[in-house]
């Protein structure tokens, strides 16, 4: 068993130990969270270039060979996603540090951010679909808390559409999951890839496809099924909005990629049609609803269901490039996402307010924190040279290669629109002067504010921000990456032999 | 036998997704406890049922002998179970707490994460200021502030 594919699910859970033993120090957790994140972002890393250089790596729980054991496997794809949660775990931890109170620190978080993490890594590096099950479990049950945890009002109501939706989704995954190893007799993915094609009933397998679209859909957040996610992402703290912001629906979309790359490829015409449509809608549908809102995190939220549009948009297309730019857009709407909502924190603590209306002025007083949320915005609406701009150009190319034409344009439009409203978020907090019957706590709490913790909280954003101008200005190399991740999944054989070739 | 845990589990589909859609938040809870049975049984049924002959291996063999049950959707299930045991217990608090805080067991009364915010003028009627007072109005938000330990 090949110890790195067991890392990154170890040292989550060793920090969750260590930080629940320590939970009446909130210094001791926080060093203990950031420790354990950076570790975790280490031996990703690790496991990338392990990747790289010796192919896909797998190894069997328990070493029962491949279709008994629970298979744990690697290869470009997953290790990409692995090594971006353990970057948007060590950010949002440094970003806790500096803005997550002691009370809620008492109660957990660090724990829980640390399980979340764990349940993540896991769905990631999964071979088997039951397990994939059991880890979306993992991290729904510690994202449940940390939606409730500090129970105001706003976030116990998040919490309740939180919670009810996405246990129906993990209600129909299972039912998916059950009808699946009934038809075909396995549950690990290689084994179901190789059987699939061979089944009596193709009818039904796509049948099941549609299921699975269903129940990860609900947790990508697409098309007719993003309501909880508006109604919820705004409500708990910036650093945990952040935190789901960057990972939990790329969870569902990465289980979408590997779904339907591997397993649900014998009816494209239609499940990827399928998939491709409802990819436009969810573009259109939240940009428009960002544009409407008055709310800060609220308009944020819906930009992170207009941009899930994109990454499954790659997949829709189903073509090797299509799926590389779907890969490419993945990593950076991931980095994006994750900054502007720890701007948005930042935002609150200066100007004391979420809503638009009451912001005013923020120019003035923090200039640079109006670069540091340009910056991942205009990454986000595909503003050369940042990485935006290179991940669209690709999906649009591999969009037009195809003959996609309905969906490129839809894409065209909606980046325009998203450019419309992130500028239009800037204008209204950092360029408009300071409304003149804005509450005046906000400035009380800038000061109230040590240096430090100011410092500690904009490092990360810096951070972040920074990684999406080098990723635009390294677009060759990583998508060089992100191709050759593309090829692994359009060609499975090499997936599947490697989870059959034995011990690595 | 199949045919009819095929009706139990469709029954039980209905009557939980149709708790579900109650407004009440304890029939929400009743629903998703239902649903989640439902789907354990529907594991169970689709994994075969095979009756009164247990997956053992006699001694002295090394396979068991003809035709037995498959184990492994009982595990599955067992799993599921232990899970939405959690979860559930989870949900049971998480509508204890909203009841404290909203007063309200109403899932209508729970709407404030999302209506947008009314525009605030000042030529308001007076029908439209009592609308407004008799509604829930969302919690300000907390500002985060880290203290320094002592």
């Amino acid at each position: 068993m090949n110890v790195l594919l067991l890392l990154p699910i170890l040292i989550p859970l060793l920090t969750a130990i260590i930080t629940l033993l320590f939970h009446r120090q909130s210094r001791v957790q926080q060093i203990a969270g950031v420790g354990g994140a950076a570790a975790l972002f280490g031996a990703a890393s690790a496991l990338l270039v392990a990747v790289l250089r010796d192919g896909i790596q797998a190894g069997q729980f328990g070493n029962w060979p491949a279709p008994f054991g629970i298979t744990f496997v690697a290869d470009l794809l997953s290790a990409i996603m692995v090594v971006l949660a353990g970057l948007i775990g060590l950010t949002v931890t440094i970003y806790s540090v500096a803005t997550i109170n002691v009370r809620r620190t008492m109660f957990g978080y660090y724990p829980l951010v640390h399980i979340l993490l764990m349940g993540v890594c896991g769905a990631f590096l999964t071979g088997d679909i039951f397990n994939l099950y059991v880890w979306f479990e993992v991290l729904l049950i510690a994202s449940f808390v940390l939606m409730a945890l500090g129970g105001e009002r706003g976030q116990l109501e998040g919490a309740i559409k939180y919670v009810t939706i996405n246990l129906f989704s993990s209600a129909l995954f299972l039912v998916a999951v059950g009808i699946l190893y009934a038809e075909a007799g396995t549950l690990n993915m290689a084994d179901l890839a190789r059987r699939l094609p061979t089944l009596p009933q193709q009818g039904l397998v796509t049948t099941l496809g549609v299921l699975f679209l269903v129940a990860f859909g609900i947790k990508a957040a697409f098309f007719p099924l993003f309501f909880w996610l508006p109604a919820s992402y705004h409500t708990p703290p910036a650093a945990i909005s952040a935190l789901f912001a960057g990972l939990l629906t790329k969870v569902g979309v990465y289980s979408l990629i590997r779904t339907f790359t591997l397993l649900f490829v014998q009816d494209v015409a239609y499940t990827h049609t399928l998939i491709l449509i409802a990819a436009g809608l969810t573009m259109v549908v939240g940009v428009l609803g960002a544009l409407v809102q008055t709310n800060l995190r609220r308009a944020l939220s819906f930009l992170i269901v207009s941009h899930i549009g994109f990454a499954v948009m790659g997949l829709g297309i189903f073509t090797p490039f299509a799926l590389a730019g779907a890969v490419f857009y993945i990593v950076e709407d991931m980095i994006v996402l994750t900054a502007l909502f720890m701007v948005s924190g930042v935002i609150q603590q200066l100007g004391g307010s979420h809503d638009l209306r009451e912001l005013g002025g923020l120019y003035k007083r923090a200039p640079g924190l109006a670069i540091l949320f340009l910056l991942p915005a205009l990454s986000l609406s595909g503003i050369p040279p940042l990485s935006g701009f290179f991940a669209k150009l690709a999906l649009l190319r591999a969009g037009l290669e195809s003959g996609q034409y309905a969906i490129v344009a839809t894409a065209l439009a909606v980046s325009l629109l998203t450019l419309l409203t992130i500028m239009r978020i800037w204008s209204e907090v950092f360029w408009k002067p300071a409304p003149r019957h804005a509450k005046a706590r906000g400035a009380i709490s800038a000061i109230d504010h040590g240096h430090r913790e100011a410092l500690l909280g904009r490092m990360p954003i810096a951070a972040l921000a920074a990684l999406t101008v080098i990723l635009g200005l390294a677009a060759g190399p990583v998508f060089d990456l992100a191709t050759a991740a593309a090829g692994q999944l359009t060609q499975p054989d090499g997936y599947i032999q490697v989870v059959f070739g034995g011990r690595p | 036998m199949t045919v009819v845990l095929a009706f139990v589990i469709g029954g039980l589909f209905a009557v939980g997704l149709y708790l579900m859609l109650r407004r009440n938040f304890a029939k929400l809870i009743l629903g998703l406890a239902v649903l989640t049975n439902a789907v354990n049984l529907l594991i169970f049924t689709v994994g075969g049922l095979t009756r009164a002959r247990p997956p053992l291996v006699p001694a002295g063999e090394t396979a068991p002998p003809g035709i037995v049950a498959d184990p492994l959707p009982q595990a599955l299930i067992l799993t599921a179970i232990v899970i939405g045991f959690g979860v559930l217990a989870f949900a049971m608090v998480l509508a204890y707490r909203t009841y404290q805080a909203v007063a309200s067991d109403d899932l209508d009364d729970m709407k404030s994460t999302d209506e947008l915010p009314r525009e605030e003028t000042h030529e308001l009627t007076e029908t439209y200021d009592e609308a407004r007072q008799s509604e829930p109005t969302m919690a300000e938000p907390v500002i985060e502030t880290q203290q320094a330990p002592a």
